[in-house]
């Protein structure tokens, strides 16, 4: 018998767990040239500002051992030209297409995103990005305090942006988490607690890397955001810390790169998986995981992948 | 194009061509139908994943079924490539990006390509477009200027001869042809050329900072150029938006709307 691989992240069902992360996909047409887009669980968009975002200054990323460093700053066209230009090419896959936004000027940015995507049919989740290590930070927290934090780095500010936006929509919502903190799964239990349907982590992991020659970042923003297989241990070990503390489904991923790397994220805890960079090397790599995972359900006489999500032998 | 812009290659050979140069030959009888001059291919170097990202190369040569990449050993994705061996097989996604416009259709014409360093090697394979779309009715002048820092260094003279195109070279340290750099050379040319002009056309590939003069001298001279950025890539494929380059019309992609962009819409200050 055909293991099932379906699963749900609040209302909203995938055919399969393998979704692909937010800003690693361009628009999707990218992908269109190397496998048939219709088979993967879900699209998490490039992040979608209201007004349009240029982005960092070159040089945006650098390779590191097993892995890369990115500073590419949210560029994208804006909601409008977001809705009116990329939206229909990707409906057109016919899969779930889930809406990363991100506020640049505090919350009531993400509640007008969230209101406008609300409307749209298209549009099958949103995923709240309040984990992006390559934008201003000063004005993204409104709370004198957390001035230098990113709202996903505070479980109150986590908490409270949450209960706003979730009155604001309807849609699943997905909460996308930071590494850089000292407990995710306090951050985690937040984002639960606001009626978040879902949580991603992680986001990168804030990193440098530096040329000695000329004693510069390689990244012209400094810091940036790390990413690949090189962060893969502190992913498995996040999404373990927060499967223990919170009952909404987690979306696992950093540094996914085949069907063993994402198998390691479900047994964590994980519901569903993302794949980021692993996109850049290889276009197919998602295709390749779904049939891996399906592979070793079968291999393992699991007869639905809900009972492999948090599975680990202690 | 196509379904299948990845695929397996054959390495037919891969051998060293100069102090620390190598000469890539691959078979993809796709690649070779589809590649036009100034595309690329990304090729995985390591099959491990500690070096993780692909590596770009211009494609240098194309036959009939396979294809050449000239490179040099610069780092640790290089030096892993130059230890690959004949008849093992490579994981390689192309051809990409925009090539040059080579499509002429003025019967009197002088192009001039400029290579600065490793930028040769894409202007091999247009410099063969441009002398096969010599009609003996057409009067076609096809001038190389090749710039390296030293004699050394100086690839690929041989086979722009071969084609009938006419060669310049600039050495930095003069230990042959013109003393300085390529761009001085290309300077004194259009100097020269300036009356009568015929329709004159620049392409270059090479360092930024080669490209930014040649930028200026087109518009100095009122001569259109195309100029083919090298890029360190993550993705090659348009996905990622790391390869940000600053133009007029705001960023594009080297990987996607370039490498070979027209020389006026670059912005070269700001990080661009």
């Amino acid at each position: 018998m055909e293991p099932k691989i379906s699963i749900s992240l609040g209302r909203l069902k995938l055919k399969n767990p393998v979704m692909i992360a937010s800003g690693t996909f361009g628009y999707a047409r990218e992908f269109s040239d190397f496998f048939d887009l219709k088979k993967l669980g879900a699209i998490v968009t490039k992040t979608i500002t209201l007004r349009a975002r240029q982005g960092n200054l070159p040089p945006r990323t650098c390779e590191t051992p097993a892995g890369m460093l990115n500073s590419v700053g949210l560029e994208n066209p804006g909601i409008d030209a977001f809705i009116r230009e990329k939206l229909p090419l990707l409906a057109k896959t016919g899969v779930p297409i889930i809406v990363s936004i991100a506020s640049e000027a505090g919350w009531q940015e993400f509640v007008e995103l969230a209101r406008r995507l609300d409307k749209i049919k298209a549009v099958a989740a949103l995923e709240l990005n309040i984990s992006c290590p390559n934008i201003s930070r000063r004005s993204i927290v409104d709370s004198p305090q957390a001035t230098k934090l990113l709202i996903s780095q505070d479980s109150k500010a986590t908490y409270d942006l949450v209960k706003t936006v979730r009155k604001a929509t309807r849609k699943t919502l997905i909460t996308k988490l930071s590494p850089n903190v000292t407990d995710i799964a306090e951050i985690a239990v937040a984002a639960e607690a606001a009626g978040s349907d879902a949580v991603s982590l992680i986001n990168t992991l804030t990193g440098m890397s530096i040329d000695a020659q000329s004693r510069r970042s390689k990244v012209a923003a400094g810091i940036a955001g790390l990413s690949g297989p090189a962060v893969r241990p502190i992913a498995v070990r996040m999404v373990w810390e927060a499967y223990q503390k919170i009952k909404i489904p987690i979306i696992g991923m950093g540094g996914i790169i085949d069907d063993l790397s994402a198998l390691e994220f479900l047994i964590a805890g994980a519901t569903a998986v993302s794949v980021g960079t692993a996109n850049f090397v290889y276009p197919r790599v998602t295709i390749e995981i779904i049939e891996g995972v399906r592979k070793y359900l079968r291999r393992n006489r699991i007869k639905d992948i809900k009972y492999l999500s948090g599975s680990l032998n202690l | 194009m196509g379904d299948k812009l990845q695929e397996e290659v054959k390495i037919l050979s891969n051998q060293k061509v100069g102090k620390s140069y190598f000469l890539l030959r691959l078979a993809s009888r796709k690649i070779s139908a589809f590649a036009s001059p100034g595309q690329f291919v990304q090729i995985k170097v390591a099959a491990d994943n500690e070096i993780l990202l692909r590596r770009p190369f211009g494609i240098h040569r194309v036959n009939k079924n396979t294809f050449d990449c000239l490179y040099s050993l610069v780092g640790a994705g290089t030096r892993h490539l130059c230890r690959k061996q004949p008849g093992s097989r490579l994981d390689v996604i192309g051809p990409l990006g925009n090539g040059f416009n080579y499509a002429l259709t003025a019967k009197r014409c002088t192009l001039i390509l400029v290579a600065g360093g490793m930028g040769v090697a894409p202007l091999v394979f247009l410099a063969e477009k441009l002398m096969e779309g010599k009609t003996p009715s057409a009067k076609r002048k096809v001038v190389v200027l090749i710039g390296a820092k030293t004699k050394s260094q100086i690839l690929c003279e041989r086979e722009f001869k071969k084609f009938g195109c006419s060669v310049k070279v600039a050495t930095d340290d003069g230990s042959r042809g013109f003393k300085g750099k390529v761009t001085d050379l290309l300077n004194n040319l259009l100097r020269e050329t300036r009356n009568p002009k015929p329709e004159t056309r620049i392409y270059a590939c090479g360092p930024r900072p080669m490209l930014k003069v040649i930028s200026r001298l087109s518009i100095r001279y009122n001569i259109p150029a195309e100029i083919s950025l090298e890029e360190h890539l993550a993705c090659g494929i348009g996905a990622c938006f790391g390869c940000a380059v600053r133009t007029r019309d705001g960023f594009k992609r080297v990987c996607k709307e370039g490498p070979v962009f027209p020389a006026e819409e670059i912005v070269w200050n700001q990080g661009g």
